[in-house]
C-alpha cells in the first residue's frame, strides 16, 4: 500500500512543484530522494508487513513478498534510471518536473498491477501505466518522429485496451457468480464455457499487446525508436517487465487450473516472439532500433514464466526482470550519450572510452545470457521452469538456438567497440561525469553479483 | 592427512592463481614487465601442478585434491572442483604448455601487451576450472567462460580477417554450449536429490540420473554436438581452420593444444557415464564420422599451401582418431587417448612454435615460397624434424604409443574402421614429410635467405619439447599411473 499511495502523492507534489522550481536540476534530485524515501517504505512493508495507510482494499490488492519484492525490483531499477540517466531527462525538454511526475504515475501503476487481485484494477492499473507513457513518447514536441510515435502507441494502445475492457465483460459475463476477483472466476478444470474461453483469447491479445508479444508487436520498434531515448529506456525495460509481472499474475491465478488448454497458445506466441525479434533485430543497423527488437526478443524468453507456470518461473520472471532492466538500462544509458546511434557509431569506443566500452560489454554479455552475469542465471531459471513443466522440449531448444542468434546481434557492437577503428576523433556527443562511471561500475557490479548469487534477490521472495 | 589442517587445496591454486595474476595483468602499464610477470606467473602454476602430482593419490589425499562449497543450495549446485587422475593429467598439460608459449613467443610485440598477457592467463584460469569440476553447472560456467577471453584474444590481436573468423568460432561453440545447457538441465532434472534440494549437479547425482533409453538417446546428441563442435569431429569442424589460421599464433597453440582437448575430455566425464546405452546405440555414427573426417582432414591437409592451415587440418585428423578410440569404449582404447592427449597438446604446440618462427622471419606462410631452411637455421631444422616424426607417430615418439594403442581399442571394435583410419597414418606421413622437405629442404631462395638460426631461449622452449617427445615415447609409464585409476573407473561403469 505505501508504494501506491506514496508514488501518487510525490507524483503530484513534483507537478505542482514544477510551477514554483525555476532551476532546471532540483526536480532530478526531488525526485531520487523521494523514490528512495518511497523504496525504502515498501521495504519496510516487505519486512514487517508495516503499511502506514490503512484502506479498506475490498482485498482488490494483494501483498505478499513476492508482489513486493517485484516492486522493489522495479523500483530500485527506477532508481539506478534516474541517477545514471537524469541529466538526460532534463534535456529532452523544458517542462522537466513534469516528466519525473509522469513517471512517478507510471511507477504507481506499475505497484498496483504487481498486487492486483481483481480485474477493475488490472484495468486501471495499466490504463495508469499507458497514459503517461504516451505523452512521454510524445514530450519531444519539434520533432516528428517523437509526434508520430506517441500518436501511433496512443491509438494502439486505445485498441487493445478495448479489447481487454471486452474481454473483461466476457469474464465478469462468464463466472458464475458473476465477479471481478481473479481467483473466483474459475473453479476446476472443466473445459471451459465459450464465454470464458473468448474472454481468455481477448485478454491473452490484448496483454500480448501491452508487452510487446509477436504477432502483436508491430508498434514496438516504432514507438522504441521514435521517443527520445530515456524514455525508451523506461519503457523497454521498467514497464514491459511490469506488464509481464501483470500477465503472469493474471493468468496464473485467473486461468491457472485450466493451464494445459491454453498452454498451447502460450507455445504459439513464444515461438513467433522469438523468432520475429531474433530475426529482425539482426538486420538493424541501429543500436536503438536493434534494442527495440531486442527486447521482443527477451519478452520471448520472459513468456516462458506464462508457459511453466510454477515456482522457478515466478523466480525467474522477478530474476530476469531485474537482469535484462540492470542491463538495458545501462546499455541505454550509454547509448544516450553517443554522437551516432548506429551501430558504426560505436566504432573505436573500447580506446575513447574503455570504461564505457567495458561495461557495455558485460551489458551486452548479460543480453546475451553468458556465464557469470545476472543475463545467464535468468535465462537458466526460464528454461529450467519450462523443462520442469515437461511438455514441449522443442520449443526450449527452438529458444536457445534463438538465444545463439541474438550473440549475432550483441556482439556486432562489441566488435565495433574494441576491433574497429573510430570514424571521427570523439565517438561521444556528451562529457561522461565521474559519476556516471562510478554508476555504470555500480550497475555491471550489480549485473555480476546477481549472475554468481542469485539467492541475494531470489531468497527474499519466500519471506 | 587431516582435511582440518588444509586451508586450501590443489584446484582451488590452479584456478585462483592465474585468474588473480591475470586481473592484476591487466594493470602493469610497462610491457617488458608484462612478460615477465606472465611468465612468472606461468611458471609459479606450473611449480603448483608438479606439486599437486607428488599428491596425486586420491586414496591417501583426497581432501588435497577435493574440496566443495556451497553455491547454488537450493539448485544443489555446489562450487565442487576436484583433481582425479584425467584431471591432473589434463591440468599438468596446461600449467606446462603455458610458460612454453610465452618463451617461445617472447620475441613478439603486441599492442596493448597488459591485455593481452591478462587475458591469455584468464584464458588458463578458465581451463583449470574445465579440467577440475566435479559440478555439472560449475562445468558449464568454466566450460563458457574460457571461451570468452579466447574470443577476445583472437579478434584483436588476430590476423586481417580475425573478425569475422572468430565470431564464425564463437557462434559454433555458443550454440553448441546452449545446446548442452538444455541437456544439462533435463539431467538435472532427473538426478538424485542432495541435502538440502530436489535434485542436485553434483557429478554423483548426474551420473545416477534416471533416464529412459528415448531420452537418453536425444539427450546424448545435445551434449555430443557441443563437445563434437569444440573438439572438432567432421562435421562440425569447419570453425577451426579459420580460426587457427587468423588468430595470433600464441593464441592458437592455447586453442589447438589444449582448448581442443575440453572437448575429449568432456566426452570422457560427462557422455561415457551418464548415456553408456546411447554411447553404444551411435558408436557406429561416431566412430564413421570421426574416421572419415581423418581421412577428409589428412586429404585437405596434403593439398594445403598455408602452413598455418595445414597444422589445423592435421590437427582435426588426430583429433578424430581420439574421438574414435573413445567410443569403441574399450580401456586400451581409453588409456591411449589419454596418453594421446597430453602428447597431442605437446606435438603441436612444438608445431605451432616451429610455424611461428618460420613465419616472424620470412614473413610469409606460404609452403611453396619456402624452402631451404636448413642450411640456414639447422638447429630449428632438427627439432622440426623431431617434432614432425611425433606428428607422425614414429616409433620412439610419445605420439606412437598413444595412436598405438587406440588403434587396439578400434581394432577390438572393427576390422574396416581400423583399416581406413590407418590410411590415415599413411597420409599423415605423406603430407608432414612433404611440408619437411618443401619448407626445410633444398634450395634456400630471395624469402629464406636472410634467415638466422633460433636464439638461445627458442632452443629451450623446443628442447623441452623434444625431451617430453621422447621420454614419453620412450617410458609412458607415469602417464599410465596418473590415468589408470579414472580409465579403470569409467569402463567399469560402462559395462
Amino acid at each position: 500500500m505505501n508504494a501506491i499511495i506514496l508514488t501518487a502523492i510525490w507524483g503530484v507534489v513534483m507537478m505542482l512543484g514544477g510551477a514554483f522550481i525555476k532551476s532546471k536540476t532540483t526536480p532530478k534530485y526531488l525526485a531520487i530522494a523521494g523514490l528512495a524515501v518511497i523504496i525504502a517504505a515498501n521495504c519496510m512493508q516487505l519486512n514487517s508487513g508495516l503499511s502506514y495507510f490503512t484502506v479498506d482494499v475490498k482485498d482488490m490488492l494483494h501483498f505478499n513478498s513476492l508482489n513486493l519484492m517485484f516492486i522493489n525490483v522495479a523500483f530500485g531499477c527506477t532508481l539506478l534510471y534516474f541517477l545514471l540517466s537524469g541529466r538526460d531527462i532534463e534535456k529532452v525538454g523544458e517542462n522537466v518536473s513534469e516528466y519525473f511526475a509522469l513517471i512517478f504515475f507510471i511507477l504507481c501503476g506499475i505497484a498496483i498491477i504487481s498486487t492486483f487481485n481483481s480485474l477493475l484494477m488490472l484495468f486501471i492499473g495499466i490504463e495508469i501505466v499507458s497514459i503517461p507513457l504516451y505523452i512521454l513518447t510524445g514530450s519531444d514536441k519539434r520533432n516528428l518522429k517523437s509526434n508520430e510515435a506517441a500518436l501511433k502507441y496512443f491509438l494502439m494502445g486505445a485498441f487493445s485496451t478495448g479489447i481487454m475492457l471486452l474481454g473483461i465483460a466476457f469474464l465478469y459475463g462468464g463466472s458464475a457468480t458473476g465477479t471481478f476477483y481473479i481467483d473466483n472466476i474459475i473453479s476446476g478444470n472443466a473445459p471451459m464455457p465459450p464465454m470464458i474461453a473468448s474472454g481468455l483469447v481477448l485478454l491473452l491479445v490484448s496483454m500480448s499487446f501491452k508487452a510487446s508479444a509477436a504477432p502483436f508487436h508491430f508498434w514496438t520498434p516504432d514507438v522504441y525508436d521514435g521517443a527520445p531515448t530515456v524514455f525508451t529506456s523506461f519503457m523497454a525495460t521498467i514497464v514491459k517487465a511490469a506488464v509481464f509481472f501483470a500477465f503472469v499474475r493474471l493468468f496464473e491465478n485467473t486461468f491457472g487450473t485450466m493451464h494445459s488448454q491454453w498452454q498451447t497458445l502460450v507455445v504459439i506466441l513464444i515461438a513467433a516472439t522469438l523468432l520475429v525479434g531474433n530475426l529482425t533485430a539482426v538486420f538493424q543497423q541501429s543500436v536503438k532500433r536493434m534494442l527495440a527488437y531486442s527486447s521482443i526478443a527477451q519478452a520471448g524468453f520472459m513468456l516462458f514464466s506464462l508457459f511453466a507456470l510454477n515456482n522457478l518461473a515466478k523466480e525467474g520472471l522477478v530474476l530476469y526482470a531485474a537482469a535484462y532492466s540492470l542491463a538495458s538500462i545501462g546499455l541505454f544509458a550509454i547509448l544516450i550519450k553517443m554522437k551516432d546511434y548506429t551501430i558504426d557509431g560505436f566504432n573505436g569506443l573500447g580506446k575513447q572510452q574503455p570504461l564505457l566500452a567495458v561495461t557495455a560489454t558485460l551489458f551486452l554479455l548479460s543480453l546475451t545470457g553468458i556465464p557469470l552475469t545476472a543475463g545467464f542465471m535468468s535465462k537458466f531459471y526460464m528454461l529450467q521452469a519450462a523443462i520442469q513443466n515437461g511438455h514441449h522440449i522443442w520449443l526450449v531448444i527452438f529458444a536457445v538456438l534463438c538465444a545463439a542468434i541474438s550473440a549475432y546481434y550483441y556482439f556486432r557492437v562489441i566488435q565495433a567497440m574494441f576491433f574497429k577503428e573510430a570514424a571521427a576523433d570523439v565517438v561521444l556527443a556528451d562529457d561522461v561525469t565521474p559519476a556516471f562511471k562510478v554508476l555504470l561500475v555500480i550497475t555491471a557490479v550489480l549485473i555480476i553479483a546477481l549472475g554468481l548469487f542469485p539467492s541475494l534477490l531470489i531468497d527474499w521472495l519466500y519471506f | 592427512m587431516d582435511p582440518k589442517n588444509i586451508w586450501i587445496t590443489f584446484p582451488e591454486l590452479l584456478i585462483w592463481f592465474p585468474l588473480v595474476a591475470g586481473l592484476v595483468t591487466f594493470f602493469i602499464r610497462n610491457e617488458k614487465t608484462v612478460k615477465a610477470w606472465a611468465v612468472l606467473a606461468s611458471v609459479i602454476t606450473l611449480g603448483i601442478s608438479v606439486v599437486s602430482l607428488l599428491y596425486a593419490d586420491n586414496t591417501k589425499h583426497f581432501y588435497l585434491n577435493n574440496v566443495s562449497y556451497f553455491w547454488l543450495k537450493y539448485l544443489g549446485s555446489n562450487f565442487s572442483i576436484g583433481l582425479d587422475g584425467m584431471g591432473h593429467m589434463l591440468t599438468a598439460l596446461t600449467a606446462v604448455a603455458f610458460p612454453l608459449i610465452f618463451i617461445a613467443t617472447n620475441k613478439t610485440s603486441y599492442k596493448n601487451a597488459n591485455l593481452f598477457y591478462g587475458l591469455m592467463l584468464l584464458t588458463q584460469a578458465g581451463l583449470m576450472g574445465v579440467f577440475t569440476a566435479m559440478d555439472l553447472l560449475v562445468f558449464y560456467f568454466f566450460w563458457e567462460l574460457a571461451v570468452i577471453p579466447a574470443y577476445f584474444l583472437c579478434s584483436r590481436w588476430g590476423g586481417e580477417r580475425r573478425i569475422q573468423a572468430t565470431f564464425k568460432f564463437f557462434v559454433y561453440t555458443f550454440t553448441g554450449s546452449l545446446l548442452m545447457l538444455v541437456g544439462i538441465i533435463y539431467v538435472y532434472m532427473h538426478s538424485a536429490p542432495s541435502a538440502s534440494s530436489e535434485h542436485s549437479f553434483s557429478m554423483n547425482a548426474i551420473y545416477s540420473a534416471v533416464l529412459s533409453p528415448e531420452e537418453k538417446s536425444w539427450l546424448f546428441w545435445l551434449f555430443f554436438v557441443a563437445f563434437a563442435i569444440k573438439m572438432p569431429v567432421f562435421p562440425f569442424h569447419t570453425w577451426q581452420p579459420d580460426t587457427y589460421e587468423q588468430a595470433p599464433t600464441s593464441t592458437t597453440m592455447v586453442l589447438s593444444g589444449i582448448m581442443v582437448k575440453m572437448g575429449v575430455f568432456a566426452v570422457i566425464r560427462w557422455i561415457l557415464p551418464v548415456f553408456p546405452d546411447a554411447v553404444m546405440k551411435f558408436d557406429n555414427i561416431v566412430i564413421g564420422l570421426s574416421v572419415f573426417g581423418m581421412i577428409y582432414a589428412s586429404l585437405i591437409a596434403i593439398k594445403q599451401d598455408d602452413l598455418k592451415r595445414f597444422v589445423a587440418y592435421s590437427s582435426i585428423a588426430h583429433i578424430g582418431l581420439m574421438c574414435a578410440a573413445i567410443f569403441t569404449r574399450s580401456e586400451i582404447g581409453l588409456q591411449g587417448v589419454m596418453i594421446q592427449m597430453f602428447s597431442h597438446g605437446i606435438n603441436i604446440i612444438g608445431m605451432w612454435i616451429v610455424v611461428d618462427l618460420v613465419e616472424k622471419q620470412t614473413g610469409t606462410r606460404k609452403i611453396s615460397d619456402l624452402g631451404g631452411i636448413a642450411h640456414k637455421a639447422p638447429a630449428l631444422t632438427i627439432f622440426l624434424v623431431v617434432i614432425a616424426l611425433a606428428n607422425i607417430a614414429l616409433p620412439l615418439t610419445n605420439a606412437f604409443v598413444g595412436e598405438f594403442m587406440m588403434f587396439g581399442g578400434l581394432f577390438k571394435f572393427n576390422m574396416v574402421y581400423t583399416a581406413v583410419a590407418l590410411i590415415s597414418i599413411i597420409l599423415a606421413a605423406v603430407y608432414t614429410l612433404n611440408m619437411v622437405q618443401k619448407v626445410f629442404y633444398g634450395e634456400a631462395n630471395t624469402i629464406t635467405g636472410a634467415m638466422q638460426d633460433i636464439t638461445v631461449s627458442q632452443k629451450f622452449v623446443l628442447a623441452v619439447l623434444v625431451v617430453f617427445i621422447f621420454l614419453f615415447g620412450v617410458y609412458p609409464q607415469p602417464l599410465f599411473d596418473i590415468t589408470k585409476d579414472t580409465v579403470t573407473a569409467i569402463i567399469t561403469r560402462i559395462k
